[in-house]
């Protein structure tokens, strides 16, 4: 399994492709809707390929309320 | 349909709904491609009691409050209807704020009780308003995982603890039912207090234009506390016989899904997801070869005309099938609401047979004042006043604009704990809308821009300056404000809206690029669609009241002096 560093970096590194925005530029902290400028479709967009990614389903209301990478990542990581 | 006129309340009007329809589909519940839950109105009302007995063995009283946060769900109307059901005021809050924003709203509403679901009680219950929301006795949590401690909530699966049937308690027609806040999460909590008798009488004017029946399915996408859906996905339907879908997710994918595999026959848009929508069509109609590209541009062109009057849903459906059944072949009409939605798109989907129902509303006006009645569809205006509503357009200009003011049994009592806003806005009965429209030959609404001092978005959030300016508080210049730039400089337009930063510098100081990160860093701790767009700087000091408040109105007077393009400095 994943550690739960290397889920982070996974998610940082997708969302930085789906946005097409720098890697590296976004950091576990970061709120993604400030940081990337992203309405609340756009994050599900988001959700939908990182579920793909990780090979997981993640409910809509699992992640209700979660803006910051670090905590998506963790929620992620209790799935895995 | 039931005759709402017998009726005194939501909850007298709900109870006897589930009796006549009983062995109609009531809710459908899906998550992904599986499907949860399906209850005829029999099976919902057995599921309602043992919540209402348990609100009622916590000694929730009639007039009581209780607040439900939850995503789009069977359980969010289960909850409201053991709520009404108990003689309970509803508090519908938005299950997309933030904890804090939840516990301030919970806390001035007094909610005695609140039904959450267990993913956001988690976030709520590690916030630190929770101290705060002293009136909050008891905290029902749904979808909580086995063997988790819920930090002083229970269970909804909790089993009542006393025997026999819950009562039934009856409310009268000028009573509260709910309170609604349309803003102020950040400032003055806005509180709408509606009564049974807004949402009877706005009810049965709705239902007349767009009717519900048993067989008919809406999709419900918008969030309940929401009074579009609250109405025309749980009372609406509800007091017809049809059902409601509740999708678990909201994923374009799986919501494509649900108008074909549940045969829906309305669903509510924010004009956001409307354009989306539009787009995405718009994108598979230019993929198509040249050549079945002009025969589908012929067929649209047919369907324009032989619709021009008058919806003519069944030959729509015939001309551009394939449209059609990608909504699943019942689809009446997208009812699109929470802001102002671009003519090109409304008729974009007019003219592929798809009425949308557009209209015009406030919460403080219980959902709509307006609606288009299709005859003919008119996708320039915002439709006509609905049966019951009195709209006047007040002091109108040369241009017949002018402020519109609404009157009828659909406007509410006030806002709670705030009568001199509530005087402000209900003048001799009339609610002042601060919307700016006027009236064309045919007595269809036109609007053209705000009076007030708040902006919609494309989203359908309602942002007022007041719930943003605190994060520019103790920003290193002398004195800030933020105002919606077309107050000061009107627009005759709906659309675009901005909030822009106003700025008296401390004598001697400059505008550094310092400061603006300064302001762009505090800007940025907003969500997206909550931030100012702009910055103007003032050189006097600004107009305070005698306790020191800004005078809004007078800075604004003085900056509309000024020519917006040059004033105002991109953030």
């Amino acid at each position: 399994m994943r550690a739960i560093e290397q889920t982070t970096q996974e998610v940082l590194d997708l969302a930085a492709k789906h946005f097409q925005v720098a890697q590296g530029s976004l950091a576990p902290d970061d709120d993604f809707f400030k940081k990337l400028g992203i309405n609340s479709l756009q994050a599900l967009e988001l959700l939908s390929r990182l579920e793909n990614h990780f090979g997981i389903e993640l409910p809509d209301y699992e992640v209700q309320g979660v803006s910051d990478f670090r905590t998506l990542a963790s929620r992620i990581q209790s799935r895995l | 349909m039931l005759d709402l006129s017998k009726y005194q309340s939501i909850g007298g009007a709900l109870k006897d709904a589930v009796e006549v329809f009983a062995n109609e589909t009531c809710l459908i519940e899906a998550d992904r491609e599986r499907e949860n839950l399906r209850l005829t109105y029999r099976e919902f009302r057995d599921r309602t009691m043992p919540v209402a007995k348990a609100l009622q063995d916590a000694e929730f009283a009639a007039g009581d409050r209780a607040a439900i946060i939850m995503t789009n769900q069977s359980k969010w109307l289960i909850g409201a209807y053991a709520i009404f059901y108990s003689g309970g005021v509803l508090v519908p809050l938005d299950y997309k704020l933030t904890a804090d924003e939840q516990w301030q709203l919970l806390k001035h509403s007094g909610a005695r009780l609140l039904i959450t679901e267990y993913p956001i009680w988690r976030q709520l219950s590690a916030a630190k308003g929770r101290t705060e929301a002293t009136d909050l006795q008891m905290v029902i949590v749904t979808e909580a995982p086995i063997d988790t401690d819920l930090l002083g909530g229970v269970r909804w699966e909790i089993p009542s603890t006393h025997a026999g049937e819950p009562e039934f308690r009856p409310r009268t027609r000028s009573d509260a039912a709910t309170i609604v806040y349309s803003s102020g999460t950040g400032g003055r909590p806005k509180g709408c207090v509606m009564t049974h008798e807004n949402y009877l009488e706005q009810c049965v004017a709705l239902t007349s234009l767009y009717p519900f029946a048993p067989g008919m399915r809406y999709l419900s996408i918008l969030p309940t506390n929401h009074a579009i859906d609250f109405m025309v996905g749980f009372f609406g339907p509800f007091i017809c016989g049809a059902a409601v879908v509740h999708l678990r997710t909201l994923r374009p994918e799986y919501v494509r899904e649900a108008f074909v595999k549940y045969k829906i026959t309305y669903v509510s848009l924010v004009p956001l997801v409307l354009k989306n929508l539009q787009k995405g069509l718009q994108a598979r109609f230019d993929a198509l070869a040249p050549g079945k590209r002009k025969v589908f541009d012929a067929l649209v062109a047919v369907n324009k005309t032989l619709t021009k009057r008058r919806p003519h849903l069944a030959l729509s459906r015939l001309l551009l099938k394939q449209v059609h059944e990608a909504f699943g072949g019942e689809l009446r009409a997208i009812i699109v609401g929470g802001a102002f939605t671009e003519p090109e798109t409304l008729q974009f989907f007019y003219d592929l047979g798809i009425p949308v129902a557009n209209g015009y509303g406030l919460t403080e006006a219980g959902t709509a004042i307006t609606v288009n009645d299709l005859k003919p569809f008119r996708a320039d205006t915002v439709g006509k006043p609905l049966p019951g509503m009195e709209v006047r357009v007040l002091h109108p200009d040369a241009d017949g604009i002018g402020e519109v003011a609404v009157r009828g049994k659909t406007v509410m009592l006030g806002y709670l704990n705030e009568p001199e806003l509530t005087a402000e806005t209900i003048v001799n009965g009339w609610l002042m809308t601060g919307d700016l429209g006027r009236f064309d030959l045919t007595g269809h609404l036109q609007l053209f821009g705000r009076k007030k001092n708040m902006i919609v978005t494309e989203e359908g959030k309602n942002i007022y300056p007041e719930d943003v300016e605190n994060v520019f508080e103790s920003l290193p210049v002398k004195e800030s404000c933020v105002f919606a730039a077309n107050y000061i400089w009107p627009q005759r337009s709906m659309v675009g809206e901005q909030l822009i930063l106003a700025i008296h510098l401390e004598p001697g100081q400059s505008l550094t690029p310092a400061l603006r990160q300064e302001i762009t860093a505090r800007n940025n701790r907003l969500l997206n669609y909550k931030r100012v767009r702009g910055i103007v700087l003032v050189n006097e000091d600004f107009p305070r009241t005698a306790s020191m408040k800004i005078k809004r109105n007078v800075l604004a007077e003085k900056l509309a002096k000024l020519d917006r393009s040059s004033a105002v400095l991109e953030l």
